[in-house]
């Protein structure tokens, strides 16, 4: 059947299996806004590509579905390429097409020309440029394949305007039912090392003091469940990264929380006083281990990863384990199974976390009547008031190591942040795309005030899209971390972090934008507020809370230091370590 | 240091990549943002025409060895990795060498081309450009012996190498 490159793009699209894509037409790629009128395809129509880069994480963040964007040439794909990059750190599935000049016009600084796989080769896991209408539906297979197999990633797919223009016979091609995809350097091995894993599981046996170091990985393969299975068969507790949240009941016995710069007390120094770190598809990244000379110096370490590219990056484990994290612990639960081997006795191991427990749970000092709101106490109200599989999705500073901290993470993929690339501004457009993923949940966004300023024209999007999220934003008035930083490390001397307290008046500017919106001062107007907010389906919501500004994020691991000096709040300074 | 010394850290990889375009500035820009250190690169045509070779000596010091060539492997275009160990492969590099000569030390120079199995490839008043292939350490002895006489220009292609036959590969 002979077609044009432009339906023969959507048709791609739909053969993959999307539902909905993000994005904003321009120029070069409006050939391709064509067909979507006559597609089965949802397209979210978006108010800034950032937003439309966010949206498809936080939609493949939830689902586990691949995230598609498409934009424009030039502008578009530069303002996309930061989620591109987001999405290259924290490892997510999506697949981003943008628009291009014609292919005779490549070369030339056309209007709108960038070299868009120039500039995000290195921030995908790979790029193509197609210059003929008949590789289209090719390359979009290829693309959902390197995207969502192996390590996932972003992939971006630059589409010059004249192969996929009807008008131009350029973009004639012939649509075949079947298409195979050709990668000749490409290849996924998600199988483990049998052998590897025996090994690993008589360590584990031996091991005094073990914990189970969990990253992203887990999520991403989906391996929630075995890991559970794994923990209360070997008793050993667990560490859940800030990129693995929920990959493990925090509110299980074995649950230590999160480790890492603003990680608890009882996590950071049970993997710093550990011999063992089981090490499942988490990176060794300099925000958990802190100064890497003196990172968990006695533990051994075995590392499971599906990218051998992480085994050896930056600590050399004893037992490097290639594969899929799942198939890794369920060959480990089966080895346990069927060994009689005993494991050492860890009592005291055990008694010593439960005493760091004891003695540095986390704690705030709550705000005494007239004072401004504690964002711990308005993260804990929200925690209680919504129902457990609430996605939380969040921006980057304080108010995200606060939700991280103070949630209750009970299930998978139910938090959704910004880890490797930090990007203020990702929690709104990341907040829609999850809602758009899942209707039926109920989704927040924890933003701060520096990042709500970023993106939050997306709320428009999101009313006139009819996607009711809701925004708690924790307004402390400042780009809160920075000036933690300054307080704590430049003699308090404040630079260019103060914003405004009065402008803008948020709830207003939330109100332009069709949402309900509240202001709330007093602690005892929180409860109702978010009763109120938990009451509204119909529309986006925003709470501004004022906060506390002088709060800080306890415990810290002050960058350039080692774990053991982990700085605890002053009402625990002096207990004994 | 010692060219022998720099010599014992380097890698030969031989990488085997997709014969598209674009390819080499992925490998390069690789390198770049990794800071592993190329020490020379050359690229050809294999007898496959849909693929190319790419051999790279790496300064084994600026990064551990299976770290580039992991993370060469992500790249997708890239086909194969082979990591040559010194010593068990063939390494060819070609020089062309301007140097200045007067006619009265012609014979002399054309004499330790002969020996070293080098050809004269263009004659001029008071100058001869020389053409030498060889392994990398040959060259580099031809070169220093070339020195006195004034170089008045140098081109090396880099090295470009195959593993030696009827041995295992690491
Ligand atoms: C795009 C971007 N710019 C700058 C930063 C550096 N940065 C990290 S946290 C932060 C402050 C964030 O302020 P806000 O959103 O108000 O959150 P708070 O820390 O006050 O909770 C800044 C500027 C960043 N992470 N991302
Ligand atoms: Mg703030």
């Amino acid at each position: 059947m002979k077609t044009d490159g432009g339906q023969a793009l959507i048709k791609s699209l739909e053969r993959e299996g999307v539902e909905v894509m993000f994005g904003l037409p321009g120029g070069a790629i409006l050939p391709v806004y064509d067909p979507i009128i006559d597609s089965k395809i949802r397209h979210i129509l978006v108010r800034h590509e950032q937003g439309a880069g966010h949206m498809a994480e936080g939609y493949a963040q939830a689902t586990g579905k691949p995230g598609v964007a498409m934009v424009t040439s030039g502008p578009a794909a530069t303002n996309i390429v930061t989620p591109l990059c987001d999405a290259y750190l924290d490892s997510i599935p999506m697949v981003v097409i943008t628009g291009q000049v014609p292919t005779a016009a490549i070369g030339t600084d056309a209007f709108q020309e960038c070299d868009t796989t120039g500039i995000t080769a290195s921030i995908t896991k790979h790029n193509f440029l197609v210059t003929e209408a008949q590789d289209i539906p090719r390359v979009i297979r290829e693309a959902f394949h390197i995207a969502t197999t192996g390590r996932p990633g972003p992939v971006l797919v630059d589409i010059p305007k004249d192969i996929v223009d009807p008008t131009n016979p350029r973009s004639s091609l012939e649509w075949e039912d079947e298409v195979e995809i050709d990668l000749p350097g490409y290849k996924v091995d998600t199988s483990v090392d049998e052998d590897a894993i025996k090994k690993a599981v008589d360590l584990i046996q031996q091991a005094e003091k073990p914990i189970l170091y969990i990253g992203g990985g887990v999520l991403k393969s989906r391996a929630a469940e075995a890991l559970l299975e794994l923990a209360e068969l070997t008793q050993i507790h667990v560490v859940t990264t800030l990129m693995a949240r929920g990959a493990f009941p925090d509110s299980h016995e074995l649950c230590l929380g999160m480790p890492g710069m603003h990680g608890n007390f009882t996590a950071v120094t049970a993997m710093q006083e550990s011999d063992l770190l089981i090490t499942l598809g988490a990176r060794f990244d300099d925000r958990v281990t802190g100064k890497l000379d003196e990172f968990a110096v006695t533990a051994k370490i075995i590392h499971v990863d599906i990218d051998p590219a992480e085994l050896g990056k930056v600590r050399r484990p004893d037992i490097p384990i290639q594969g899929d994290c799942r198939v890794a612990i369920e060959t480990m639960v089966k080895v346990l199974r069927e060994s009689n081997s005993e494991a050492t006795d860890r009592s005291a191991w055990k008694s010593r976390i439960s005493g760091w427990q004891e003695r540095f749970p986390l704690v705030y000092e709550s705000s005494n009547p007239g004072q401004a709101l504690k964002p711990q106490f308005v993260i804990e109200k929200l925690r209680d008031a919504t129902p457990g599989d609430t996605i939380v999705a969040s921006g980057v500073g304080q108010h995200q190591m606060w939700a991280s901290q103070y949630w209750t993470f009970d299930h998978p993929y139910t938090w959704i942040n910004s880890g490797g690339l930090g990007t203020m501004g990702f929690s709104i457009p990341a907040a829609i795309g999850a809602k758009v993923g899942h209707p039926e949940k109920m989704v927040w966004a924890v933003d701060g005030d520096g990042c709500f300023q970023m993106t939050a024209q997306e709320l428009v999007t999101a009313r006139v899209e009819n996607i009711p999220i809701k925004v708690a934003l924790l307004n402390n008035s400042y780009l809160g971390m920075v000036r933690q930083w300054q307080d704590m490390f430049y003699d308090e001397r404040h630079s260019e972090v103060f914003l405004s307290k009065e402008i803008p008046d948020y709830k207003g500017w939330a109100e332009s934008m069709g949402c309900f919106a509240l202001r709330v001062d007093d602690p005892d107007e929180v409860e109702e507020a978010i009763a109120q907010a938990n009451e509204i389906e119909d529309r986006p919501v925003v709470i501004d809370f004022r906060t506390a500004a002088e709060e800080k994020v306890y415990p810290m691991v002050a960058a350039g230091t080692g774990n053991s000096d982990v700085i605890v709040p002053p009402s625990q300074e002096n207990e004994i370590r | 240091m010692s060219s022998a010394s720099a010599e014992h850290r380097n890698h030969v990889l031989v990488v085997t990549v997709e014969n598209k375009s674009g390819v080499l500035a992925r490998v390069a820009s690789l390198f770049a943002r990794r800071a592993f250190n190329i020490r020379s690169l050359a690229v050809a045509p294999t007898e496959d025409d849909n693929l190319s070779r790419i051999t790279i000596v790496v300064d084994g010091e600026s990064a551990p060895i299976e770290q580039v060539v992991n993370q060469l492997d992500k790249l997708i275009n890239v086909v194969d990795i082979r990591d040559l160990q010194p010593g068990h492969a063939v390494e060819r590099e070609l020089m062309l060498v301007t140097v200045a000569v007067e006619p009265e030390h012609r014979d002399d120079i054309v004499e330790q081309l002969d020996r070293a199995g080098g050809k004269v490839m263009s004659v001029g008043t008071d100058s001869m450009m020389l053409s030498l292939v060889g392994d990398p350490d040959h060259i580099d002895a031809f070169e220093d012996l070339l020195r006195p006489f004034g170089i008045l220009e140098i081109q090396r292609t880099g090295r470009v190498a195959l593993a030696n036959l009827d041995e295992t590969i690491e």
